[in-house]
């Protein structure tokens, strides 16, 4: 299945990705190109397979709900485009 | 000076042991050889005051006489390991200026075992790439060069900065990482040892991700015993990754006896592919007389959903990728684009990823994003996890037919030239990944052996696979072959 131009940009707004209109159809044919070449898995019979889930047969580990680690806020901060007060600075989300 | 940075692991710990020189003389004299050698672009973030402080740690320790196996080695390490304070951005934009807080599980490992970090090595954005082309800190040149011909040929990827700097021996070890191949294809693009280990052996934790259910690290030698010394540094069970295997690490290098007798070496037919230039069967066949003269029966096996193992990996690893690196927001860490006045959040992500990414990443990003989304999820995604399913039960039943270990070659070709590949559809790139992508699409464990090289002059290798868990029989059948093909070609100096 192609990808065409319309389809490249509903991907790549959900990928959160600004690609420029003039650069659609060359995105579109790239994504076209690496979707055929998967179209070969359409030959396999899948019936009554299971999808892999976990490469090594194991149990989830799990672990007592319990806080183990914390008071790092600077550290967190530390790498932060832009942070004030304790706080991570972005631009306004609600009007 | 820049003699002892030639040395193996193995040397350099008897010369270590014996006072011959300090950890400091060694360390010294990587130093001096990664200064001369700009022109690779293999280190991108040197590390000398740190490397020159913990050897001299490290010959403090040697005097008490008390030394961990690793204590005083000079190393590399791949820029997708976050390594504290010190520049770690996986090759892309979007990491600029983003020093860790933490350090990575298996480097903390490396220098609690008195290991010497000497920089950051270059790579393939995000481990992206099999020719380390997408980096943001540009190429990567091999050190190696055709027979009378001075065009640039690439070390392979996405650990191309670790395979160039080890065969260039700026070096004695490098650490990488290993998606699809990218340990075994750069290794066997410039004759050094690279082995991946079985998923789960190695922790994850502090390792930038690509695709969590693939990823796994581990070293890059000049020699098996030295990939035996580094590996069972690296690894071992870790709280912080789940997917981290609770079981006891062996003494790997007490397997090493070089006696291969009687054991079982499958040589699957759905390797042997159409348009395989004739250089790659003859060292195919060269390895498997090697095998059987040194005492192995060999067993003609069949892998049959090899074929699918590609387009397979191209759905899980861009899917892994595409929630991997959506946190690349321009919020916690790395670059933010510069917003115009009406700029909401939603414009500042999509710039920021825009700019951040390069070309490659972009397109992995969206095609797991596409493969993924309503309607598509069951048909790509799905079907693909289920086919993985049947690749890894083509290695089981192998297995269950008691094979110990499976030959095939690393790499379809020897090293190419700069911008060769590049220049052609993504797809031709993706081609060279076609022997090692199936190992960790079932999660085993690989090596790849330098044999020979080609008419043109360069390395080739071939693969072992072993099973799960059983990296020390691998790497005796691996130590094993270094001995009979006895390989000693090292790339001559022109940097």
């Amino acid at each position: 299945m192609a990808i065409d131009i319309e389809t490249a940009r509903k991907v790549a707004k959900l990928a959160r990705i600004a690609v420029n209109d003039d650069h659609l159809p060359k995105v579109a044919e790239e994504l076209s190109g690496i979707l055929s070449f998967m179209e070969e898995l359409k030959e396999v019979d899948i019936s009554n397979i299971e999808p892999m889930t976990s490469v090594t047969p194991m149990e989830l580990k799990r672990r007592s709900d319990e806080i183990t680690d914390g008071k790092q806020q600077s550290l967190v901060l530390k790498n932060a485009p832009d942070a004030k007060e304790g706080f991570f600075v972005v631009p306004k989300v609600v009007e | 000076m820049s003699e002892l940075a030639k040395l193996t692991i193995e040397q350099a710990r008897t010369g270590l042991e014996s006072k011959e020189f300090s950890a400091v003389e060694l360390t010294t004299s990587c130093l001096e050889s990664i200064e001369t050698a700009a022109k690779l672009n293999a280190f991108v973030h040197d590390t000398p005051e740190l490397a020159l402080k913990q050897a001299a740690e490290a010959d403090k320790v040697l005097k008490t006489g008390s030394a961990k196996s690793m204590c005083g080695i000079p190393i590399g390490v791949k820029d997708l390991f976050c390594t504290r304070d010190i520049p770690s951005q996986a090759g892309s934009r979007i990491l600029q200026g983003f020093k860790p807080t933490y350090e990575s599980t298996i480097t903390q490992k490396l220098w609690d075992s008195g290991a010497v970090m000497l920089g950051k090595l270059n790579m393939d954005e995000f481990a992206m790439g099999s020719s380390n082309e997408t980096s943001i800190y540009g190429d990567v040149i091999s050190p190696w060069r055709e027979n009378n011909s001075e065009k640039k040929l690439v070390p392979g990827g996405s650990s191309g900065g670790s395979a160039a700097a080890v065969s260039a021996n700026l070096c004695l070890g490098a650490i990488g990482t290993d998606t699809g191949g990218s340990i075994r294809q750069p290794a066997a693009f410039v004759g050094i040892i690279g082995l991946k280990p079985t998923y789960g052996r190695c922790s994850r934790w502090g390792v930038i991700a690509f695709a969590s259910s693939l990823d796994q690290a581990g070293p890059m030698t000049k020699s098996v015993r030295d990939a035996a010394i580094m590996l069972e540094v690296m690894s071992g069970h870790d709280e912080k990754d789940s997917t981290s295997v609770n079981m006891p690490v062996p003494n790997f290098e007490s397997f090493l006896t070089g006696d291969i007798r009687g054991k079982k070496i499958g040589i699957p037919k759905e390797y042997r592919m159409d348009g395989m230039p004739d250089e790659i069967e003859r060292l195919w066949s060269d390895g498997i007389l090697m095998l059987k003269d040194l005492g192995a029966e060999i067993i003609n096996i069949s892998l049959p959903h090899t074929k699918f193992a590609l387009p397979v990996y191209y759905v899980v690893a861009p899917a892994e990728a595409s929630s991997n690196l959506a946190r690349y927001d321009g919020v916690r860490f790395g670059h933010r684009a510069n917003l115009g006045l009406s700029d909401g959040i939603t414009e500042m992500y999509e710039k920021t990823r825009a700019e951040g990414f390069g070309d490659e990443v972009k397109r992995r990003v969206m095609i797991g994003t596409y493969v993924l989304s309503a309607g598509f999820y069951d048909a790509y995604y799905n079907r693909a996890r289920k086919v993985r399913t049947l690749i890894k039960k083509d290695f089981e039943s192998v297995f269950e037919q008691n094979i110990d270990a499976i030959l095939t070659p690393s790499t379809p070709s020897s090293a190419f030239a700069l911008g060769e590949m590049k220049e052609v559809d993504p797809v031709q790139m993706y081609l060279n990944d076609v022997f090692t992508v199936p190992v960790n699409l079932a999660g085993l464990p690989g090596i790849s052996v330098p044999i020979g090289l080609d008419n043109k002059g360069l390395p080739l290798g071939l693969q072992l696979i072993g099973k799960p868990w059983e990296e020390g029989d691998m790497l005796n059948i691996a130590y094993t072959l270094e001995k009979s093909t006895n390989f000693d070609a090292t790339p001559k100096s022109w940097w």
